[in-house]
């Protein structure tokens, strides 16, 4: 580990630092908030609003645990808890996982692969807006008692017709627009992760946390349409009287669940890879030596990937299908835990043949291997189809997917945070602090969880806001709600221990631990430019291999790595990363959040049945559209 | 000396009871691993022989996992095929051979489940209601000619495998016995089939498990199961039209269910009430418990249920009554003499 500052950034830094700093530098103040384009802050933003959404889903999950302490406890009333439970699900899973890897995505792969910033940094900047607005949205409807109630995979005809109210047009618009801002997200880190990789990083040397978030984009990219498609025609439906799902009309019930669980099943891996990725990132670092097998892990991701959309009819094991086609995705679902097996014996690998040292991040990411594998191991229950029938819809596969979620994800992502947290803020966390705060959430994880698979056997159905005293199921409710309050102390621990680092805590080196990907050859926090020379990769491991550090100080005789003429960046090869050309990266405007607040418009007229405010607003929209356009930045041939 | 030992074993005693007695307060769970049937019985075998494999599994990872926190060793410069042996050993050789064995089972369960061992022979329609279970009876092996139909209160004999055809009168419900079948959707304009076998006389506890809206967590019902005489006779009880009132409140009380808007709704074979969006009432007194089975069936239980079900079912379909109290009792008295 170097010192504080690592000698060949200080070298380039004092060659070129300060024109660069000229020419990445954005606008100040509230102007400059509302136009920056910088992945960097469009990443923190992801990760702040990401963490507000998740602990507002997760005070609606107290207030059902709360609820369902006791049995006959009346503390909240049949419709307000079928709409904490649909807006903790629909939250959690579509505005706090998958923004929340976005925001990881966003501040660490350009500096993973040694770029300026992101591909489309105006486009960036539009999915960040229009997933602050979609959430907004989405969460205003609880304060106005108009939540979603049909559970956050919403079966017609159940949310078709006997579920008046706007609570299903606050779901069904929501999530379309979100999907904008997913879909685009998922594009931008495409393009990025193939097309501006430093030079000489080829695939063979692409950090595996990049390889998940590009698995996980083509993921999206594909199982969005169905979901959207859905939507749509369950928006239809109420509003227009179209007759997709409508039985007596010649539609179909069981067509909303297979276009819902052909993009939902997927969506577990477009969260899990990841959070993957992040394991992937920390426990090499922590066990001193490169990750174990990597062409595996690769291969693994990607199987996994492609897999992942052929396990959907395992959600539907009660709907009363044919048995070839249930004998069929038993098996699939099966064949999709070996990638996953594959992964976890390369971190044990890893673990095994290095040499640990313990942190707050390593911490988490033990965890999660402990809390994944549990949650793996019910999940290949499920495949055995009459004991899948036996559980699902009860609280075992509530307290599985929790294992599986908040195990596979939410671990990992705290893992991550306390990895990079000194990266991004340039401030080392209390190591105390990060030990009591785990001890909390983990334990508190376990204690609210684990007595779930119990209360499932003994035949409690999920979704129900309270259950009579004689049921011998109130032992088991007690434990996991006082498990939730204890791991809502430890998310409270967790918050003080980061905002004490940001006010008190020591400055951070460049590389504080050790680690081997571009991120660390950075300043901490990184500079607007990210690195004053693009360096040229020689392996997996740059930092490590004594070369590709040693790359930045050529900032003499290499100028194409160093582009201090204009604001630019290098495009390189899909495969090799050779350099293909200079590219110039646009800079701020203000156009992305204005099509994000026309957008919004648009669909809250739409909520309000106003078709003309939804005209006028599809109409500003496309104007702001024409504008951003007509403002092109001038493209060099 | 002796006394106050006596004393301290009366005093243990005592104690030890007053748990039992507690634990027996706790209630009984409807548990998938008290299985009273053939089919939750071969769920049940099979999940203590995946729970047996899961918990071994784990264990492992878990040491794997950490072993190396705890036995600090100098970083082996290995070279990488050690790890891919690794890896490739118990990440893809090992699972595979416990997921073909999982597949095995998994095959073998589903096809036992999907058939009955022997053919059929009481068939039981059951529709789901927002929210409450209809059954009706028809065909051979119930031993009566004429229809019977009941709510959220299902009798069947012990031993015989009974068919049940599964439809809904409105969204998607899902059908749960925990200690006999494991669940069957109800799908709109879809009929499916499945079956049990119950082994022994008792009473057992359904559930729906399909969020269905508001009062999801109070669709439950009752499985009697009864040996074949029993059954016979309960039958053909059932299948009997409606007692005629015998008290003059009561007789008050039979005009005021079939003229006024209760007979709109509810059905009481052999008045003039014949509503069907309801539960049938020709033999409601008979019944243990009422409204999905949210309370017992009490003759003052029953008057606030009629007054004003939403009170103690929030959201249930049927509206408060605005019937006098004299008039509420009158029903009462109606509706319990319905044996």
């Amino acid at each position: 580990m170097a010192g504080t500052v690592i000698p060949e950034r200080r070298g380039a830094e004092a060659a070129v630092g300060a024109t660069l700093d000229e020419l990445w530098e954005e606008e100040p103040g509230l102007l400059g908030f509302l136009t920056t384009v910088n992945h960097k802050r469009i990443g923190r933003r992801y990760l702040v609003t990401a963490a507000l959404f998740f602990l507002f889903a997760g005070v609606s999950a107290l207030v059902m645990r709360t609820q369902l302490a006791v049995p006959d406890n009346h503390l909240v009333s049949p419709e307000e808890y079928d709409q904490l439970f649909t807006l903790h699900g629909t939250a959690m899973i579509f505005f706090f996982a998958t923004p929340m890897n976005s925001g990881f995505g966003n501040y660490v792969l350009p500096l993973m692969i040694g770029t300026r910033d992101m591909a489309f940094p105006r486009v960036n900047a539009l999915s960040y807006w229009i997933f602050l607005f979609s959430g907004l949205f989405m969460f205003s409807s609880l304060p106005l008692g108009m939540a979603p109630d049909g559970g956050w995979f919403a079966y017609v005809p159940l949310t078709r017709e006997y579920l008046p109210g706007l609570n299903l047009d606050f779901y069904t618009l929501g999530l379309l627009m979100l999907a904008v801002s997913t879909t685009i997200g998922s594009i931008n880190f495409i393009v990025t992760a193939l097309k501006m990789r430093a030079p000489g990083m080829s695939l063979n040397r692409v950090p595996l946390f990049v390889w998940a978030i590009v698995t996980q984009s083509f993921m999206l990219v594909f199982a969005l349409p169905p979901l959207d498609a859905a939507n749509l025609m369950l928006f239809m439906d109420r509003r227009f009287g179209t007759h997709f799902f409508d039985t007596s009309h010649g539609g179909d019930a069981v067509l909303w669940q297979h276009l819902f669980w052909l993009f939902g099943h997927p969506d577990v891996y477009i969260i899990v890879l990841p959070a993957m990725g992040i394991i992937s990132s920390v426990i090499p670092v922590f066990s001193r030596r490169p990750i174990v097998a990597y062409p595996l892990v690769v291969l693994a991701t990607v199987a996994t990937g492609i897999i992942s959309f052929g396990v959907w009819v395992h959600h539907m094991f009660a709907v009363g299908l044919s048995t070839v086609s249930l004998a069929f995705f038993s098996a699939a679902t099966l064949t999709i835990s070996l990638p996953a097996g594959i992964q976890m014996f390369a971190w044990l690998g890893t673990m095994w043949f290095g040499r640990i040292r313990i942190t707050t991040a390593m911490l988490y990411a033990v965890s999660f291997i402990v809390a994944f594998v549990l949650g793996g191991v019910t999940g290949v229950m499920f495949a055995v189809v009459p004991f899948d029938q036996q559980v699902t819809d009860s609280y075992f596969v509530v307290a599985h997917f929790h294992y599986v979620l908040f195990g596979g994800a939410v671990l990992p992502l705290l893992a991550g945070l306390f990895y990079w947290w000194p990266k991004m803020t340039g401030r080392m966390t209390s190591p105390r602090g990060g030990l009591i705060s785990f001890i909390l959430v983990f334990g508190g994880f376990n204690l609210t969880f684990f007595p779930m698979h119990i209360s499932g056997l003994l035949g409690m159905p999920r979704r129900i806001y309270s259950y009579d005293g004689d049921l011998g199921w109130n032992i088991w409710n007690l434990l996991s709600t006082i498990g939730a309050f204890v791991l809502a102390l430890g998310f409270l621990l967790t918050l003080f221990v980061f905002v004490q680092s940001l006010l008190h805590g020591p400055r951070s080196p460049d590389n504080p631990w050790g680690s081997n990907t571009l991120e660390w050859a950075t300043g901490s926090p990184p500079k607007e430019y990210n690195f004053p020379v693009l360096p040229t990769v020689h392996s997996l491991n740059p930092l490590w291999d004594g070369k590709s550090l040693a790359s930045m100080e050529e900032h003499d005789e290499d100028d194409l790595r160093v582009l201090t003429d204009e604001h630019q960046t290098l495009r390189t090869s899909e495969f090799d990363a050779r350099i293909e050309r200079v590219m110039t990266m646009p800079e701020e405007i203000i156009q992305p959040i204005l099509v994000a607040l026309s957008l919004l418009i648009t669909v809250v007229f739409l909520l309000l049945k106003i078709y003309v405010g939804a005209y006028v607003g599809a109409g500003l929209l496309a104007l702001v559209v024409l504008w951003w356009t007509w403002n092109r930045p001038e493209v060099e041939s | 000396m002796c006394a106050g030992r006596t004393q301290y074993v009366v005093t243990a005693g005592a104690l030890l009871l007053s748990a039992s007695v507690l634990t027996a307060c706790a209630g009984h769970p409807p548990s998938t691993l008290e299985p009273d049937g053939p089919k939750a019985s071969e769920v049940a075998t099979s999940w203590w022989l995946l729970f047996a494999v899961a918990a071994a599994v784990c264990v492992i990872v878990i040491a794997l996992a950490i072993i190396p926190l705890v036995i600090r060793r100098r970083a082996r410069a290995d070279p990488d095929n050690q790890g891919l042996r690794f890896v490739g050993i118990f990440g893809v050789a090992i699972p595979a051979v416990i997921l073909g064995g999982v597949f095995a089972l998994g095959l073998r369960d589903l096809s036992n489940a999907s058939s009955p061992p022997s053919p059929t022979q009481v068939t039981i329609d059951v529709v789901a209601h927002q929210w409450w279970w209809e059954f009706r009876y028809s065909g051979p092996g119930t031993g009566t000619g004429s229809e019977v139909v009941t709510a959220n209160e299902v009798h069947v004999p012990v031993g015989v495998p009974v068919e049940l055809r599964l439809s809904t009168a409105d969204v998607i419900h899902s059908f749960w016995l925990p200690q006999l079948t494991p669940k069957t959707d109800l799908i709109p304009k879809k009929v499916n089939t499945t079956w049990l076998t119950v082994s022994k006389p008792g009473v057992y506890r359904g559930e729906c498990a399909e969020y269905c809206g508001v009062e999801h967590a109070y669709m439950d019902f009752e499985l009697v199961a009864q040996s074949t005489t029993d059954f016979r006779a309960w039958v053909a009880k059932q299948g009997q039209p409606a007692a005629q009132p015998t008290s003059a409140l009561a007789r008050q009380g039979m005009s005021l269910v079939t003229t006024t808007t209760c007979a709109s709704c509810h059905t009481v074979r052999g008045t003039a009430a014949d509503g069907t969006v309801g539960p049938d009432l020709t033999h409601v007194g008979s019944r243990p418990r009422i409204g999905g089975q949210i309370i017992s069936n009490t003759p003052d239980h029953l008057a606030s249920w009629i007054d004003n079900p939403q009170n103690i079912k929030p959201g249930v379909k049927m509206p408060p009554q605005p019937l006098s109290q004299s008039e509420t009792q009158a029903v009462v008295a109606y509706l319990e003499g319905l044996k």
